[in-house]
């Protein structure tokens, strides 16, 4: 598992420089000074490089741990309804006018990813139960879905719905060290709450009953998925919005150069999201695009769906 | 060595059901299709708790085992194991040291040993979707002998293999009842869910046969399947022929 890791570690050593040149200014050392160069690079696009990197390696191992889980591989972070519950919450605060809502915002949709968080535990955690667990995740994504949808609706005037709907598709434009602050400790406690349900996750490749009889406690299992990728993905939306397709693109990526073991996609899976965030966020700033900047979350589904088709249609293959 | 079940009770499934299992020694389940023979597997594995009755490992309650220690001392082979990822043999078979915390080099030691044990040397780095059905029915079981356990407990272990197959995969269950692999211990318990008669009656040393969740027969594989037994439970009038280690059904 080590060599994909220091390969991943070297490419974003390469990356990450690189993507604080690239911009709507170019910043190069071996062209004439810009002017405000160390703001440009300090304040605006180091803060949104490390949040990329930050957020990407949350999604990345979030749906490594969640395909593990689930031993299937075509589960995502978003299969909790964690994601769409934190959304319904960030959208409520816009409801709190303009001058709170930067304070509102991120409060609300991590207190809408614990209210998905606390439900799930609540439906599912005493039995441990897997497929309960899915359908419970599954009907409160339908449900936070909904309950957008009606605050949209009910948007108190066109320029909140704008806000709203823009919002929702998920940015790392405008972000900095505050979003950091905030972002980068829940993630990193929740990388560390999914590496320790690694164990268990390989031990359930062999099937519930076998990871049982080496150990596992289920019911334990349950919570640290619960806090790990709640964490993760709650502090995601809260700074950047909906952000899809990257739990379930990476681990697929990396996998193959792993030993299969949801233990060793964990690490690789993070450094990968990490890149693909980075990089991602990088093209979507110089793409030339009339009315702004190309954003993340649509340029991100643009490109997973076709991988996503791409993987349905090999997985058919196999199984015909 | 002695796992023993006493009492078992589980809703509509297991009534009152006693089962005495020796280490050392080959130990059939018998029964018709929803007689109970994976429930109570499951009880003995420490997998299922029963609604009244209790499960003792040499003495020891097995409830109160701590989970590690129990996997370390019960190894369980599902029926009909389905692996989630296309993993090596040798990552596979490396799952069975999970319970443990001996460190890299006792695990590969191990690890070698389980797949030296049962000829899987060749086909370590081979990936399972490569694996014909008894290749993986092999590497599925290293991967127990891998956690080097006292006991082995597998539902239906020979359900999915030909008939080649079966036998190879009870000659080498029997190796390891009869003498110790690598570094585990001597003599370990093998605990088997079967359905085919003739393979309990020969390969058995003690057969228990259950009907509708409650314990009809136990011990020796001729008592225990005797003609009278087999007419009651599966009501086919029947008898032996042929020598011990060899003996044959004619209904």
């Amino acid at each position: 598992m080590t060599r994909p890791v220091f390969l991943l570690l070297g490419v974003l050593a390469l990356a990450l420089p690189l993507s604080l040149l690239a911009g709507q200014v170019w910043i190069s050392p071996f062209s004439p000074p810009v002017p405000n160069a160390t703001a440009i690079l300090m304040e605006l696009r180091l803060p949104r490089a490390v949040l990329a990197l930050v957020l990407g390696a949350g999604l990345g191992a979030a749906g490594a741990a969640m395909q593990g889980y689930l031993r299937n591989p075509l589960a995502d972070p978003g299969l909790f309804g964690i994601a769409p519950a934190a959304g319904l919450g960030a959208v409520l605060s816009f409801y709190g006018g303009f001058q709170a809502q930067g304070v509102l915002l991120p409060l609300l949709a991590l207190g809408g990813a614990g209210g998905a968080m606390g439900l799930l535990a609540l439906i599912a955690g005493r039995s441990g139960g897997i497929a309960l667990f899915t359908l419970a995740g599954m009907m409160i994504a339908s449900l936070a879905g909904a309950l957008t949808s009606l605050a949209i609706s009910l948007s108190p005037n066109p320029f909140a719905l704008s806000e709203i709907v823009t919002w929702l598709m998920g940015a790392l434009a405008d972000r900095g060290w505050p979003e950091v602050r905030l972002a980068a400790p829940l993630t990193l406690l929740g990388l560390g709450v999914l590496w320790r349900a690694a164990p268990a996750l390989d031990a359930l490749a062999l099937g519930e009953a076998a990871a049982r009889s080496l150990g596992v406690n289920p019911v334990r299992l349950l919570w640290l998925m619960i806090v790990g990728v709640g964490l993760v993905v709650g502090a995601g939306v809260a700074v950047a919005g909906m952000i899809g397709f990257v739990g379930l693109m990476v681990p697929h990526m990396v996998r193959p150069f792993t030993d299969q073991r949801p233990s060793s996609t964990l690490l690789p899976s993070a450094l990968g999201g990490a890149l693909l965030l980075l990089v991602a966020d990088c093209l979507c700033r110089i793409l030339p695009l009339a009315g702004g900047e190309l954003r993340l979350g649509i340029a991100l589904s643009l490109a997973g769906a076709p991988f996503f088709l791409r993987l349905l249609l090999r997985m058919r293959r196999e199984i015909a | 060595m002695m796992l023993e079940a006493a009492g078992i009770c589980i809703g509509g499934r297991l009534h009152d059901a006693a089962v005495q299992v020796r280490g050392g020694a080959v130990t059939a389940i018998c029964g018709p299709n929803g007689a109970g023979k994976s429930t109570l597997l499951g009880v003995l594995a420490g997998l299922i708790a029963p609604d009244a009755g209790s499960v003792t490992l040499d003495g020891a309650p097995l409830a109160t085992l701590d989970a590690a220690e129990r996997a370390r001392r019960i190894g369980y082979l599902p029926q009909a194991a389905e692996v989630a990822w296309n993993l090596s043999v040798r990552t596979l078979v490396g799952l069975g040291r999970l319970p443990h915390r001996t460190g890299a080099a006792a695990d590969a030691r191990a690890v070698g040993a389980a797949l030296s044990a049962l000829g899987l040397e060749e086909l370590a780095q081979r990936p399972l979707s490569t694996l014909s059905g008894g290749e993986r029915a092999r590497a599925l079981l290293a991967r127990v002998l891998a956690t080097q356990p006292q006991w082995i407990l597998a539902d239906e272990p020979l359900a999915a293999l030909d008939l080649a197959q079966q036998r190879a995969q009870l000659q080498h269950l029997r190796a390891l009842v009869a003498s110790d692999h690598g570094d585990a211990v001597a003599g370990v318990g093998v605990v088997l869910v079967v359905h085919d008669l003739a393979l309990a009656m020969n390969h058995a040393d003690h057969v228990v046969v259950l009907d509708k969740g409650r314990v009809v027969a136990s011990g020796a594989p001729l008592q225990a399947l005797s003609p009278e037994v087999i007419a009651t439970v599966w009501g086919i009038e029947a008898e032996w022929l042929g020598d011990k280690g060899h003996r044959a059904l004619r209904m």
